[in-house]
């Protein structure tokens, strides 16, 4: 949708700039064209100074400082030294470090799927139009994402209490054994019922704002075609929405390496479970927080930081070379 | 979030402080007033006790050419996260700051703090011994001691009384009654071991004898898992196979509801516990009692602290004679440190409150009128002021939870997590370039 957007206004757009271009080519007056073509080049950039400066110093110079704070270490006896890349070496062979990585990839792999998949499954549905109270249908899904997590970690810590939880009360009630939400085998499973929980909602009203775009002739065609419900969903909506999934699964992916919240809130309850180092994020942390080794905190999040480009740019490159040729 | 037990230490309601969270940022938000008259001194204290002005308008009334902007930087490691910054940023530092006890030594490694020995030594005497001991080498002194969390056992009568058990003077009558009270209801503890709390932990290994730091200069000595720790951990280890007790963290909801449940019979804890408890176990009021910490030699009692914070002067302070006079006036004014105890609740670290009877004897409804504070003001007596902290206490803390709880929730065992806790530290001081001695 995007792109078929883009494409016509490109079309069209870029016919008329072409002919006043060419006609200015063609025009005897060189001094207004050069004087003509300097404030077109610097007005886009006036407009975008203000984002510009606050970029260059909320996200460029602390990049920078963290950089350059990577290839030192500072020590309580001895103070500050300079190591070059012994920290990111050192980050190359830490097992906390990648232990938290692959936590996160296999919460990705099982994760990001069901939680798009019922996002999808949810925007169809509201968008096909059988279902009375829509706009609070809409809502309901939506309002996770803007429960703050604080609160929605100790609504899930209360649900998740192994003694006065009520699924616990049921299976005591009932006479089994209360199930443990918070041990060591099922903390991925819990967390990925969180996240999926808050998230679900945000991904849906992105796929349902792409359905709404789709023109309404391409469903009247369909149906003249003789397309069931199912068939328009799979071949109509489906690749028209391809853009919009792309960009879920490109969030999703750099929301599930940098997951840091929700295991660090679910930490007051399952301590034991949940280590300093349970994700990288949560290690950067306590490694700057408590362990006074910023240095090596800088280059653990720049590593994390490469290992998400990396990703979502082998992600994207994947998928263009295979979406593309569909189209 | 684990810090919890540091701002625990002082025994008041969590909510209160977040009620003023938000006009201690928009204090810190504000620039430093310039001083009004040349004489005037403005002081900065940070300081997460409650209801503290109140305190602090008796010193400026007491001081007229100082006054004292009065900031909340967050309770615990919220605060000592800001205090780094600040000390790395070399600005925005505090004149004085609330410490806990564990963290003075490891400020004192950062040379952030002021040897306040001239003003302060004079009141050495007054202070109970170990208390003392925490915060001073010799004639230097890094801190004034506050308030403290001496250790002992609060118990549920009523749990006690139904399945007739005895309140155990030693730890092998403790294992004992746990088992008992295990066999007749599996589902209800003799206590909660919050082994995921360095803390909670700690305080209960120095009584039992552990002495894992010495430092010397830029020479340490690290032995967490020498034989006392390996008795502690074999201890312990038993009661959790058997399940007769249960390892769950603490401070938490299910923690609150289980002790006003009576699920968990007992909480081992500090001199600032029973007014704590008293904040969220309203259901079982009158049924609660207080009793001495379990020994190891029923001949020779020996305590430890939990817990309990101190006021430190800063290096870099523009002030430091004012900045002393604040730290050392506001620990031992005797109206103002009369307040701590009867309006912050918090236990004392003065000999002349804790051998008051107006303290030790005061009955409290809760615990069936029982004098709670004596029990405390019996154990301050008993602890043992040879213990030292770490010079990187929180990591010390941090690690030590992690490690002894995933032990403690089924993940291996104590005693193989206090032998990958000592590899881990020794580590870490290498790192931090220690010469590390075992």
């Amino acid at each position: 949708m995007i792109e078929a957007s883009a494409a016509v206004n490109g079309n069209y757009n870029g016919g008329a700039d072409a002919s006043p271009d060419r006609t200015m080519a063609a025009s005897p007056k060189p001094p207004l064209r050069k004087r003509r073509r300097f404030r077109v080049s610097i007005v886009p950039y006036l407009f975008l100074a203000p984002f510009l400066l606050v970029f260059a110093a909320f996200l460029v110079a602390p990049l920078v400082y963290a950089l350059y704070t990577s290839v030192f270490r500072d020590m309580l006896v001895g103070g500050r030294r300079f190591v070059g890349f012994a920290n990111y070496l050192r980050v190359a062979v830490d097992s906390d470090f990648w232990g938290g990585v692959s936590n996160l990839l296999f919460f990705g792999a099982t994760q990001v799927p069901i939680m798009l998949s019922l996002a999808l499954t949810l925007a169809i549905v509201l968008d096909r139009g059988a279902l009375h109270a829509r706009g609070l249908f809409r809502l309901g899904f939506f309002i996770p994402y803007a429960v703050p997590s604080v609160v929605a970690a100790l609504v899930w810590g209360y649900i998740y209490g192994p003694a006065f939880g009520p699924f616990s009360q049921l299976a005591r009630g009932l006479g089994l054994p209360p199930p443990d939400f918070l041990s060591d085998r099922t903390m991925l499973f819990s967390l990925a019922n969180i996240v999926t929980w808050e998230f679900t909602g945000y991904n849906m009203v992105i796929y349902y704002a792409a359905l709404k775009a789709i023109p309404s002739d391409l469903r009247e065609a369909a149906a003249i075609d003789g397309a069931g419900a199912w068939q328009y969903a799979l071949f109509v909506q489906l690749p028209m929405l391809w853009p919009a999934i792309l960009l879920t699964i490109i969030f999703s992916i750099n929301g599930t390496l940098q997951l840091f919240n929700e295991p660090y809130l679910m930490r007051s309850i399952a301590p034991a479970v949940i280590n300093t180092h349970y994700t990288p994020n949560i290690y950067a942390y306590f490694l700057s927080a408590a362990n006074q080794q910023y240095n090596y905190a800088a280059a653990v999040s720049f590593v994390l930081g490469l290992l998400i480009a990396v990703i979502a740019g082998a992600f994207t490159w994947a998928t263009r070379r295979g979406g593309g040729a569909s189209r | 979030m684990n810090d919890k037990v540091g701002f625990q230490g002082d025994g008041f309601n969590r909510r209160d402080v977040l009620k003023t969270a938000g006009a201690s940022l928009a204090a810190a938000a504000l620039p430093s007033m310039p001083a009004f008259a040349q004489s005037s001194v403005q002081l900065t204290l940070w300081s997460w006790l409650p209801n503290f002005r109140d305190q602090v308008d008796l010193f400026e009334a007491a001081h007229p050419n100082i006054k004292v902007n009065l900031v909340n930087a967050g309770q615990g490691g919220d605060e000592y996260t800001k205090l780094r910054a600040a000390l790395k940023a070399g600005s925005g530092l505090p004149d004085v700051c609330h410490l806990e006890f564990q963290l003075v030594r490891s400020f004192e490694q950062l040379k952030a703090l002021a040897d306040i020995g001239p003003s302060a030594n004079a009141h050495k005497d007054e202070f109970a011994a170990w208390a003392w001991s925490q915060v001073s080498d010799g004639d230097k002194v890094y801190a004034m001691p506050w308030d403290s969390g001496p250790t002992a056992v609060l118990y549920r009568n009523d749990v006690f009384d139904k399945y007739n058990l005895t309140v155990p003077k030693t730890w092998a009558e403790f294992a004992d009654q746990a088992i008992k009270l295990h066999e007749a209801a599996p589902d209800v503890f003799l206590t909660d071991a919050t082994f995921s709390d360095g803390g909670w932990t700690t305080s209960l290994l120095w009584q039992a004898g552990w002495r894992p730091f010495e430092v010397n200069g830029a020479e340490i000595r690290i032995q967490v898992n020498g034989d006392v720790a390996k008795k502690f951990a074999a201890y312990w280890q038993k009661l959790i196979d058997a399940k007769a007790i249960d390892a769950k963290p603490g401070f938490v909801t299910e923690w609150y509801t289980s002790l006003d449940e009576g699920r968990y019979a007992t909480w081992i804890t500090a001199g600032w516990g029973p007014v704590f408890l008293t904040s969220f176990a309203k259901k079982s009021s009158g049924k609660w009692r207080a009793a001495p910490l379990p020994q190891w030699d029923a001949t020779k009692v020996a305590s430890a602290n939990w817990g309990g914070s101190t006021l430190a002067a800063l290096a870099a302070s523009q002030h430091p004679k004012e900045a002393a006079e604040l730290a050392v006036w506001l620990t031992i004014d005797p109206k103002a440190t009369e307040l701590y105890t009867t309006k912050q609740f918090l236990f004392p670290t003065r000999k002349a409150i804790l051998e008051s009877s107006e303290f030790a004897d005061k009955p409290f409804e809760f615990y069936g009128g029982q004098a709670v504070n004596k029990v405390f003001v019996e154990s301050a007596k008993a602890v043992d002021p040879s213990f030292q902290w770490s010079p990187f206490q929180d990591y010390v803390n941090q690690t030590m939870g992690d490690k002894l709880g995933a032990a403690a929730a089924g993940n291996g065992t104590l005693a193989a997590a206090f032998d990958s806790l000592q590899d881990t530290l020794v580590q870490y001081a290498q790192d931090q370039g220690f010469t590390v001695k075992t």
